[in-house]
Protein backbone atom coordinates (compact mmCIF):
# COMPACT_ATOMS: atom_id res chain seq x y z
CA UNK A 1 0.00 0.00 0.00
CA UNK A 2 1.10 3.55 -0.58
CA UNK A 3 2.85 5.35 2.23
CA UNK A 4 2.73 8.93 1.06
CA UNK A 5 0.04 11.29 2.32
CA UNK A 6 -3.38 9.73 2.65
CA UNK A 7 -4.00 7.04 5.24
CA UNK A 8 -4.66 3.53 4.09
CA UNK A 9 -8.36 3.00 3.64
CA UNK A 10 -9.31 -0.41 4.99
CA UNK A 11 -11.67 -2.66 3.10
CA UNK A 12 -14.94 -1.94 4.88
CA UNK A 13 -17.04 -4.51 3.09
CA UNK A 14 -15.87 -7.92 1.90
CA UNK A 15 -17.12 -9.36 -1.41
CA UNK A 16 -19.38 -11.65 0.65
CA UNK A 17 -21.01 -8.58 2.20
CA UNK A 18 -19.36 -8.92 5.60
CA UNK A 19 -17.90 -6.01 7.53
CA UNK A 20 -14.42 -5.80 9.05
CA UNK A 21 -15.58 -7.41 12.27
CA UNK A 22 -17.57 -10.07 10.41
CA UNK A 23 -20.98 -8.51 10.94
CA UNK A 24 -23.65 -8.28 8.29
CA UNK A 25 -24.91 -4.84 7.30
CA UNK A 26 -27.97 -4.95 9.56
CA UNK A 27 -26.26 -6.41 12.60
CA UNK A 28 -25.56 -4.67 15.92
CA UNK A 29 -22.38 -5.04 17.91
CA UNK A 30 -22.86 -7.09 21.09
CA UNK A 31 -24.39 -5.04 23.93
CA UNK A 32 -24.25 -5.68 27.64
CA UNK A 33 -26.10 -3.37 30.02
CA UNK A 34 -25.83 -3.39 33.78
CA UNK A 35 -28.28 -1.32 35.81
CA UNK A 36 -27.36 0.13 39.18
CA UNK A 37 -23.61 -0.49 39.54
CA UNK A 38 -23.04 2.73 41.49
CA UNK A 39 -24.13 3.14 45.11
CA UNK A 40 -23.83 6.83 45.62
CA UNK A 41 -25.95 7.86 42.67
CA UNK A 42 -29.75 7.77 42.70
CA UNK A 43 -29.54 5.72 39.52
CA UNK A 44 -26.74 4.36 37.36
CA UNK A 45 -25.96 2.11 34.45
CA UNK A 46 -22.92 0.68 32.71
CA UNK A 47 -23.00 -0.13 29.02
CA UNK A 48 -20.53 -2.20 27.05
CA UNK A 49 -21.35 -1.94 23.40
CA UNK A 50 -18.79 -3.44 21.07
CA UNK A 51 -15.56 -1.86 22.27
CA UNK A 52 -17.39 1.08 23.88
CA UNK A 53 -17.53 1.27 27.65
CA UNK A 54 -19.78 3.94 29.09
CA UNK A 55 -20.89 4.66 32.65
CA UNK A 56 -23.86 6.88 33.42
CA UNK A 57 -25.00 8.24 36.79
CA UNK A 58 -28.19 10.12 37.58
CA UNK A 59 -28.71 12.34 40.61
CA UNK A 60 -31.97 13.91 41.55
CA UNK A 61 -34.44 15.37 41.44
CA UNK A 62 -32.42 17.57 43.79
CA UNK A 63 -31.72 21.22 44.58
CA UNK A 64 -30.53 23.18 41.55
CA UNK A 65 -26.96 24.42 41.42
CA UNK A 66 -26.36 27.10 40.35
CA UNK A 67 -29.60 28.55 41.70
CA UNK A 68 -30.41 30.86 38.79
CA UNK A 69 -31.05 27.90 36.50
CA UNK A 70 -34.01 26.88 38.66
CA UNK A 71 -37.36 26.73 36.85
CA UNK A 72 -40.53 27.43 38.77
CA UNK A 73 -42.73 25.01 36.89
CA UNK A 74 -40.51 22.01 36.21
CA UNK A 75 -37.24 20.27 36.84
CA UNK A 76 -34.23 21.27 34.78
CA UNK A 77 -32.35 18.44 33.17
CA UNK A 78 -28.61 18.93 33.22
CA UNK A 79 -26.57 16.50 31.21
CA UNK A 80 -22.81 16.22 31.12
CA UNK A 81 -21.09 13.96 28.63
CA UNK A 82 -17.40 13.48 29.14
CA UNK A 83 -14.74 11.35 27.50
CA UNK A 84 -11.92 10.07 29.65
CA UNK A 85 -8.43 11.04 28.52
CA UNK A 86 -7.63 7.34 28.14
CA UNK A 87 -10.78 6.47 26.19
CA UNK A 88 -9.16 6.80 22.77
CA UNK A 89 -5.90 5.67 21.17
CA UNK A 90 -4.22 9.01 21.36
CA UNK A 91 -4.69 10.72 24.72
CA UNK A 92 -7.61 13.11 24.58
CA UNK A 93 -7.16 16.47 26.24
CA UNK A 94 -9.42 16.16 29.24
CA UNK A 95 -12.30 18.48 29.93
CA UNK A 96 -14.94 20.34 28.01
CA UNK A 97 -14.59 20.73 24.27
CA UNK A 98 -17.01 21.69 21.55
CA UNK A 99 -17.85 18.11 20.76
CA UNK A 100 -18.71 17.11 24.33
CA UNK A 101 -20.74 20.29 24.82
CA UNK A 102 -22.76 19.51 21.74
CA UNK A 103 -23.37 15.91 22.78
CA UNK A 104 -24.34 16.97 26.30
CA UNK A 105 -26.84 19.38 24.82
CA UNK A 106 -28.49 16.98 22.37
CA UNK A 107 -28.71 14.16 24.90
CA UNK A 108 -30.14 16.50 27.55
CA UNK A 109 -32.74 17.74 25.08
CA UNK A 110 -33.67 14.20 24.08
CA UNK A 111 -34.45 13.43 27.71
CA UNK A 112 -36.36 16.65 28.21
CA UNK A 113 -38.92 15.30 25.77
CA UNK A 114 -39.54 12.05 27.67
CA UNK A 115 -39.08 12.90 31.37
CA UNK A 116 -42.13 14.20 33.28
CA UNK A 117 -40.19 17.20 34.55
CA UNK A 118 -43.32 19.05 35.68
CA UNK A 119 -43.62 16.66 38.61
CA UNK A 120 -40.57 18.13 40.29
CA UNK A 121 -40.67 21.94 40.07
CA UNK A 122 -37.58 23.92 41.13
CA UNK A 123 -35.34 20.90 41.09
CA UNK A 124 -32.61 19.52 38.90
CA UNK A 125 -32.10 16.10 37.42
CA UNK A 126 -28.40 15.68 36.77
CA UNK A 127 -27.11 13.15 34.27
CA UNK A 128 -23.42 12.35 34.07
CA UNK A 129 -22.11 10.25 31.20
CA UNK A 130 -18.50 9.11 31.32
CA UNK A 131 -17.01 7.42 28.28
CA UNK A 132 -14.27 5.11 29.53
CA UNK A 133 -13.47 3.52 26.20
CA UNK A 134 -14.62 4.82 22.84
CA UNK A 135 -15.11 3.08 19.53
CA UNK A 136 -17.67 5.14 17.61
CA UNK A 137 -21.30 5.50 18.65
CA UNK A 138 -20.53 6.77 22.15
CA UNK A 139 -23.33 9.32 22.10
CA UNK A 140 -25.78 6.51 21.49
CA UNK A 141 -24.15 4.29 24.09
CA UNK A 142 -24.17 7.23 26.52
CA UNK A 143 -27.81 7.92 25.84
CA UNK A 144 -28.76 4.28 26.38
CA UNK A 145 -26.78 4.19 29.63
CA UNK A 146 -28.33 7.45 30.84
CA UNK A 147 -31.80 6.21 30.01
CA UNK A 148 -31.38 3.01 32.03
CA UNK A 149 -29.85 5.08 34.85
CA UNK A 150 -32.88 7.40 34.85
CA UNK A 151 -35.22 4.42 35.14
CA UNK A 152 -33.02 3.02 37.90
CA UNK A 153 -33.34 6.37 39.68
CA UNK A 154 -37.11 5.96 39.64
CA UNK A 155 -37.67 9.07 37.56
CA UNK A 156 -41.04 9.11 35.79
CA UNK A 157 -40.83 9.24 32.02
CA UNK A 158 -42.72 8.33 28.90
CA UNK A 159 -40.42 5.50 27.92
CA UNK A 160 -36.85 4.30 27.80
CA UNK A 161 -34.77 5.80 25.02
CA UNK A 162 -32.85 3.32 22.91
CA UNK A 163 -30.40 4.86 20.45
CA UNK A 164 -28.21 3.68 17.62
CA UNK A 165 -26.27 5.10 14.69
CA UNK A 166 -26.75 4.07 11.10
CA UNK A 167 -24.09 4.89 8.54
CA UNK A 168 -22.99 4.41 4.98
CA UNK A 169 -19.93 2.32 4.25
CA UNK A 170 -18.64 1.35 0.83
CA UNK A 171 -21.84 2.70 -0.67
CA UNK A 172 -24.11 0.58 1.53
CA UNK A 173 -26.33 1.42 4.49
CA UNK A 174 -25.04 -0.25 7.66
CA UNK A 175 -26.26 -0.44 11.23
CA UNK A 176 -24.16 0.56 14.25
CA UNK A 177 -20.82 1.69 12.82
CA UNK A 178 -17.59 0.85 14.59
CA UNK A 179 -14.58 3.12 14.62
CA UNK A 180 -12.99 2.26 11.26
CA UNK A 181 -16.37 2.39 9.54
CA UNK A 182 -17.08 5.75 11.11
CA UNK A 183 -13.68 7.15 10.14
CA UNK A 184 -13.62 5.90 6.57
CA UNK A 185 -17.35 5.61 5.82
CA UNK A 186 -19.42 8.13 3.90
CA UNK A 187 -22.09 9.01 6.45
CA UNK A 188 -23.07 8.67 10.08
CA UNK A 189 -26.62 9.11 11.38
CA UNK A 190 -27.20 8.71 15.12
CA UNK A 191 -30.79 8.56 16.33
CA UNK A 192 -32.80 7.96 19.51
CA UNK A 193 -36.29 6.50 19.48
CA UNK A 194 -39.30 6.59 21.80
CA UNK A 195 -40.44 3.00 21.15
CA UNK A 196 -43.94 3.51 22.53
CA UNK A 197 -44.79 6.28 20.06
CA UNK A 198 -42.25 5.72 17.31
CA UNK A 199 -41.05 9.29 17.68
CA UNK A 200 -37.39 10.20 17.16
CA UNK A 201 -36.03 12.55 19.81
CA UNK A 202 -32.48 12.72 18.56
CA UNK A 203 -31.34 12.74 14.98
CA UNK A 204 -28.06 14.03 13.70
CA UNK A 205 -26.21 13.45 10.49
CA UNK A 206 -22.73 13.78 9.15
CA UNK A 207 -21.69 13.01 5.57
CA UNK A 208 -23.78 12.48 2.47
CA UNK A 209 -26.78 10.32 1.65
CA UNK A 210 -29.51 10.37 -0.95
CA UNK A 211 -33.10 10.82 0.17
CA UNK A 212 -33.78 7.13 -0.50
CA UNK A 213 -30.75 6.10 1.53
CA UNK A 214 -31.88 8.33 4.38
CA UNK A 215 -35.31 6.70 4.43
CA UNK A 216 -33.75 3.23 4.41
CA UNK A 217 -31.37 4.27 7.18
CA UNK A 218 -34.18 5.50 9.38
CA UNK A 219 -36.00 2.20 8.95
CA UNK A 220 -32.89 0.23 9.79
CA UNK A 221 -32.12 2.45 12.79
CA UNK A 222 -35.61 2.12 14.22
CA UNK A 223 -35.35 -1.65 13.98
CA UNK A 224 -31.96 -1.53 15.74
CA UNK A 225 -33.42 0.69 18.47
CA UNK A 226 -36.18 -1.81 19.14
CA UNK A 227 -33.60 -4.57 19.68
CA UNK A 228 -31.67 -2.39 22.08
CA UNK A 229 -34.92 -1.51 23.87
CA UNK A 230 -35.36 -5.18 24.80
CA UNK A 231 -31.81 -5.37 26.15
CA UNK A 232 -32.44 -2.27 28.25
CA UNK A 233 -35.62 -3.69 29.75
CA UNK A 234 -33.87 -6.98 30.48
CA UNK A 235 -31.09 -5.12 32.31
CA UNK A 236 -33.59 -3.36 34.56
CA UNK A 237 -35.44 -6.59 35.26
CA UNK A 238 -32.20 -8.31 36.19
CA UNK A 239 -31.28 -5.49 38.54
CA UNK A 240 -34.47 -5.79 40.55
CA UNK A 241 -34.85 -9.53 40.69
CA UNK A 242 -31.25 -10.63 41.19
CA UNK A 243 -30.02 -11.47 44.66
CA UNK A 244 -28.41 -8.61 46.34
CA UNK A 245 -24.91 -8.14 45.11
CA UNK A 246 -24.79 -4.40 44.73
CA UNK A 247 -21.26 -4.46 43.41
CA UNK A 248 -18.23 -2.95 45.07
CA UNK A 249 -17.81 -2.12 48.74
CA UNK A 250 -21.04 -1.18 50.39
CA UNK B 1 -52.54 5.14 25.24
CA UNK B 2 -54.22 2.81 22.77
CA UNK B 3 -56.51 1.49 25.50
CA UNK B 4 -53.52 0.44 27.56
CA UNK B 5 -52.07 1.92 30.70
CA UNK B 6 -48.35 2.48 30.93
CA UNK B 7 -46.30 3.05 34.03
CA UNK B 8 -44.08 6.10 34.17
CA UNK B 9 -41.78 4.65 36.79
CA UNK B 10 -40.03 1.36 37.25
CA UNK B 11 -41.98 -0.74 39.71
CA UNK B 12 -43.94 -3.81 40.66
CA UNK B 13 -47.44 -4.17 39.31
CA UNK B 14 -50.16 -4.67 41.91
CA UNK B 15 -53.58 -5.10 40.35
CA UNK B 16 -56.35 -4.35 42.82
CA UNK B 17 -59.49 -4.14 40.73
CA UNK B 18 -60.76 -1.70 39.75
CA UNK B 19 -57.45 0.01 40.38
CA UNK B 20 -53.92 -0.77 39.36
CA UNK B 21 -51.04 0.27 41.52
CA UNK B 22 -47.39 0.34 40.59
CA UNK B 23 -45.15 0.00 43.62
CA UNK B 24 -41.96 1.87 42.85
CA UNK B 25 -38.76 -0.10 43.25
CA UNK B 26 -36.50 2.87 43.41
CA UNK B 27 -36.40 6.60 43.46
CA UNK B 28 -35.94 9.46 45.83
CA UNK B 29 -38.08 10.01 48.87
CA UNK B 30 -41.36 11.71 47.98
CA UNK B 31 -42.65 13.39 51.16
CA UNK B 32 -46.17 12.87 52.49
CA UNK B 33 -47.74 14.92 55.28
CA UNK B 34 -47.43 13.08 58.58
CA UNK B 35 -44.23 11.22 57.67
CA UNK B 36 -41.58 11.11 60.35
CA UNK B 37 -38.21 11.55 58.68
CA UNK B 38 -34.57 11.89 59.59
CA UNK B 39 -32.68 14.81 58.09
CA UNK B 40 -29.33 16.53 58.32
CA UNK B 41 -28.83 20.28 58.51
CA UNK B 42 -27.35 21.67 55.30
CA UNK B 43 -27.73 25.40 55.90
CA UNK B 44 -28.40 27.74 58.80
CA UNK B 45 -30.27 31.05 58.31
CA UNK B 46 -31.43 33.66 60.80
CA UNK B 47 -34.84 32.17 61.46
CA UNK B 48 -34.69 28.67 59.99
CA UNK B 49 -32.54 25.72 59.07
CA UNK B 50 -32.52 23.88 55.78
CA UNK B 51 -32.67 20.11 56.09
CA UNK B 52 -31.65 17.46 53.63
CA UNK B 53 -34.26 14.74 54.09
CA UNK B 54 -33.43 12.92 50.85
CA UNK B 55 -36.40 14.52 49.08
CA UNK B 56 -36.15 16.38 45.77
CA UNK B 57 -35.79 19.63 47.71
CA UNK B 58 -34.38 20.82 51.00
CA UNK B 59 -36.95 21.29 53.73
CA UNK B 60 -36.93 24.49 55.80
CA UNK B 61 -37.37 24.00 59.55
CA UNK B 62 -38.52 27.28 61.05
CA UNK B 63 -37.37 28.19 64.55
CA UNK B 64 -41.00 28.31 65.70
CA UNK B 65 -41.27 24.67 64.69
CA UNK B 66 -38.92 23.59 67.46
CA UNK B 67 -39.48 22.90 71.15
CA UNK B 68 -36.73 25.42 71.95
CA UNK B 69 -36.89 29.12 72.71
CA UNK B 70 -34.89 30.33 69.72
CA UNK B 71 -34.09 34.04 69.25
CA UNK B 72 -33.75 35.44 65.75
CA UNK B 73 -30.12 35.11 64.72
CA UNK B 74 -29.34 32.51 67.34
CA UNK B 75 -30.36 29.50 65.29
CA UNK B 76 -26.79 28.28 65.14
CA UNK B 77 -26.70 27.84 68.91
CA UNK B 78 -29.22 25.04 68.56
CA UNK B 79 -28.43 23.25 65.33
CA UNK B 80 -25.37 23.50 63.11
CA UNK B 81 -24.60 22.22 59.65
CA UNK B 82 -24.23 18.44 59.79
CA UNK B 83 -26.47 17.86 62.83
CA UNK B 84 -29.08 15.15 62.49
CA UNK B 85 -32.71 15.62 63.50
CA UNK B 86 -35.98 13.72 63.54
CA UNK B 87 -38.80 15.85 62.15
CA UNK B 88 -42.31 15.37 60.85
CA UNK B 89 -43.58 16.51 57.46
CA UNK B 90 -46.43 18.96 58.08
CA UNK B 91 -47.46 20.19 54.66
CA UNK B 92 -46.51 20.33 51.03
CA UNK B 93 -47.36 23.05 48.58
CA UNK B 94 -47.79 22.53 44.83
CA UNK B 95 -44.36 24.00 44.12
CA UNK B 96 -42.83 21.18 46.11
CA UNK B 97 -41.93 23.19 49.20
CA UNK B 98 -41.82 20.90 52.22
CA UNK B 99 -42.87 22.17 55.64
CA UNK B 100 -41.48 20.25 58.61
CA UNK B 101 -41.81 20.56 62.37
CA UNK B 102 -39.90 19.31 65.35
CA UNK B 103 -42.81 19.71 67.75
CA UNK B 104 -44.17 16.31 68.60
CA UNK B 105 -43.45 13.08 70.33
CA UNK B 106 -40.26 11.34 69.28
CA UNK B 107 -39.06 14.36 67.33
CA UNK B 108 -35.89 16.29 68.08
CA UNK B 109 -32.15 16.40 67.64
CA UNK B 110 -30.20 13.16 67.40
CA UNK B 111 -27.05 12.80 69.49
CA UNK B 112 -24.58 9.99 68.98
CA UNK B 113 -25.32 6.85 67.04
CA UNK B 114 -25.00 6.56 63.31
CA UNK B 115 -27.30 7.01 60.35
CA UNK B 116 -27.70 4.25 57.80
CA UNK B 117 -29.30 4.92 54.43
CA UNK B 118 -31.61 2.58 52.64
CA UNK B 119 -33.88 3.07 49.68
CA UNK B 120 -37.15 4.78 50.70
CA UNK B 121 -38.94 2.02 48.80
CA UNK B 122 -37.56 -0.46 51.34
CA UNK B 123 -38.74 1.31 54.50
CA UNK B 124 -41.86 -0.85 54.74
CA UNK B 125 -39.72 -3.97 54.79
CA UNK B 126 -37.50 -2.65 57.58
CA UNK B 127 -40.50 -1.77 59.73
CA UNK B 128 -42.29 -5.02 58.95
CA UNK B 129 -45.94 -5.76 59.54
CA UNK B 130 -46.97 -3.67 62.56
CA UNK B 131 -43.30 -3.11 63.37
CA UNK B 132 -42.47 -6.82 63.49
CA UNK B 133 -39.17 -6.48 61.67
CA UNK B 134 -37.97 -3.68 63.94
CA UNK B 135 -38.94 -5.82 66.96
CA UNK B 136 -36.93 -8.73 65.62
CA UNK B 137 -33.87 -6.62 64.98
CA UNK B 138 -33.97 -4.86 68.33
CA UNK B 139 -34.52 -8.09 70.25
CA UNK B 140 -31.52 -9.74 68.66
CA UNK B 141 -29.12 -6.83 68.93
CA UNK B 142 -30.18 -4.68 71.86
CA UNK B 143 -29.64 -1.57 69.76
CA UNK B 144 -31.84 1.50 69.65
CA UNK B 145 -33.14 2.65 66.33
CA UNK B 146 -35.43 5.13 64.61
CA UNK B 147 -36.61 4.52 61.07
CA UNK B 148 -37.45 7.59 59.00
CA UNK B 149 -39.96 7.25 56.18
CA UNK B 150 -37.27 8.78 53.95
CA UNK B 151 -35.03 5.74 54.22
CA UNK B 152 -32.65 7.09 56.82
CA UNK B 153 -32.27 4.92 59.88
CA UNK B 154 -30.69 6.13 63.08
CA UNK B 155 -29.00 3.36 65.06
CA UNK B 156 -27.43 3.63 68.51
CA UNK B 157 -26.10 1.11 70.98
CA UNK B 158 -22.73 -0.55 71.51
CA UNK B 159 -20.51 -0.63 68.42
CA UNK B 160 -21.01 -4.34 67.79
CA UNK B 161 -24.79 -3.92 67.85
CA UNK B 162 -24.58 -0.98 65.44
CA UNK B 163 -22.45 -3.03 63.12
CA UNK B 164 -24.91 -5.90 63.12
CA UNK B 165 -27.92 -3.66 62.61
CA UNK B 166 -26.35 -1.84 59.68
CA UNK B 167 -25.45 -5.17 58.13
CA UNK B 168 -29.05 -6.33 58.46
CA UNK B 169 -30.28 -3.06 56.98
CA UNK B 170 -27.98 -3.50 54.03
CA UNK B 171 -29.33 -6.99 53.46
CA UNK B 172 -32.90 -5.73 53.55
CA UNK B 173 -32.01 -2.95 51.16
CA UNK B 174 -30.46 -5.44 48.75
CA UNK B 175 -32.97 -8.25 49.00
CA UNK B 176 -36.05 -6.49 50.30
CA UNK B 177 -38.17 -7.18 47.25
CA UNK B 178 -37.95 -10.96 47.45
CA UNK B 179 -40.14 -13.22 49.59
CA UNK B 180 -39.06 -14.95 52.79
CA UNK B 181 -37.25 -11.90 54.06
CA UNK B 182 -38.15 -12.21 57.73
CA UNK B 183 -36.80 -15.76 57.95
CA UNK B 184 -33.59 -14.81 56.22
CA UNK B 185 -33.06 -11.82 58.46
CA UNK B 186 -33.71 -13.90 61.57
CA UNK B 187 -31.18 -16.50 60.55
CA UNK B 188 -28.71 -13.79 59.70
CA UNK B 189 -29.19 -12.20 63.10
CA UNK B 190 -28.87 -15.51 64.89
CA UNK B 191 -25.74 -16.35 62.98
CA UNK B 192 -24.09 -13.08 63.94
CA UNK B 193 -25.26 -13.22 67.56
CA UNK B 194 -22.23 -13.46 69.84
CA UNK B 195 -24.34 -15.01 72.62
CA UNK B 196 -24.86 -18.11 70.52
CA UNK B 197 -21.14 -18.71 70.44
CA UNK B 198 -20.28 -18.36 74.09
CA UNK B 199 -23.53 -18.26 76.00
CA UNK B 200 -23.14 -14.72 77.29
CA UNK B 201 -23.35 -11.45 75.44
CA UNK B 202 -20.09 -9.55 75.72
CA UNK B 203 -21.02 -6.00 76.57
CA UNK B 204 -18.63 -3.87 74.61
CA UNK B 205 -15.90 -2.45 76.83
CA UNK B 206 -12.83 -1.91 74.71
CA UNK B 207 -12.93 -5.53 73.66
CA UNK B 208 -9.54 -7.22 73.37
CA UNK B 209 -8.48 -8.40 69.90
CA UNK B 210 -9.53 -11.97 70.65
CA UNK B 211 -13.12 -10.77 70.88
CA UNK B 212 -13.06 -10.17 67.16
CA UNK B 213 -14.18 -13.77 66.65
CA UNK B 214 -17.84 -12.93 65.86
CA UNK B 215 -16.67 -11.06 62.80
CA UNK B 216 -15.32 -14.25 61.29
CA UNK B 217 -18.14 -16.38 62.59
CA UNK B 218 -20.80 -14.67 60.56
CA UNK B 219 -18.99 -14.91 57.26
CA UNK B 220 -19.36 -18.66 56.66
CA UNK B 221 -22.85 -18.48 58.13
CA UNK B 222 -23.90 -16.23 55.28
CA UNK B 223 -22.85 -18.64 52.56
CA UNK B 224 -25.88 -20.96 52.61
CA UNK B 225 -28.06 -17.89 52.61
CA UNK B 226 -26.54 -16.63 49.39
CA UNK B 227 -26.51 -20.09 47.87
CA UNK B 228 -30.18 -20.96 48.09
CA UNK B 229 -31.33 -18.26 45.72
Amino acid sequence: MGSVGAKDVPVLLSPEGLRIDGRRLDELRPIRIEAGPLHQADGSAFVEWGANKVMAAVYGPREVHPRHLQQNNKAVIQCKYNMAAFSVDERKRPGLDRRSQEISKVIGEAFESVVFAEEFPRTSIDIYIEVLQANAGTRCAGLVAASVALADAGIPMVDLLPAVAVGKIAGKIALDLKKEEDNFGEADLPMALVPQSGRLVLLQMEGHMTADELAASLDLGVRGCRDIYETMKAALRARYSAPGDRGGAA
Amino acid sequence: MGGKVYASVLGLLQPRPPLIRVVPLSGRYIPQPGDVVIGTVTDVQGTFWLLDIGAPRWAPLHMTGTPWDVQVGETEKFLRVGDAVVVQVENLDPTGRIGVTMNGEGLGKLDGGTIARISPARVGRVVGRKGSMIETILQHTGARMTVGQNGRVWVDGDPEAIRRVTEVLRTIDDEGMRPGLTERIESLLRASDPTDERGRAPRFAGAPPTDRAPLEVDEPAREPDAGDE
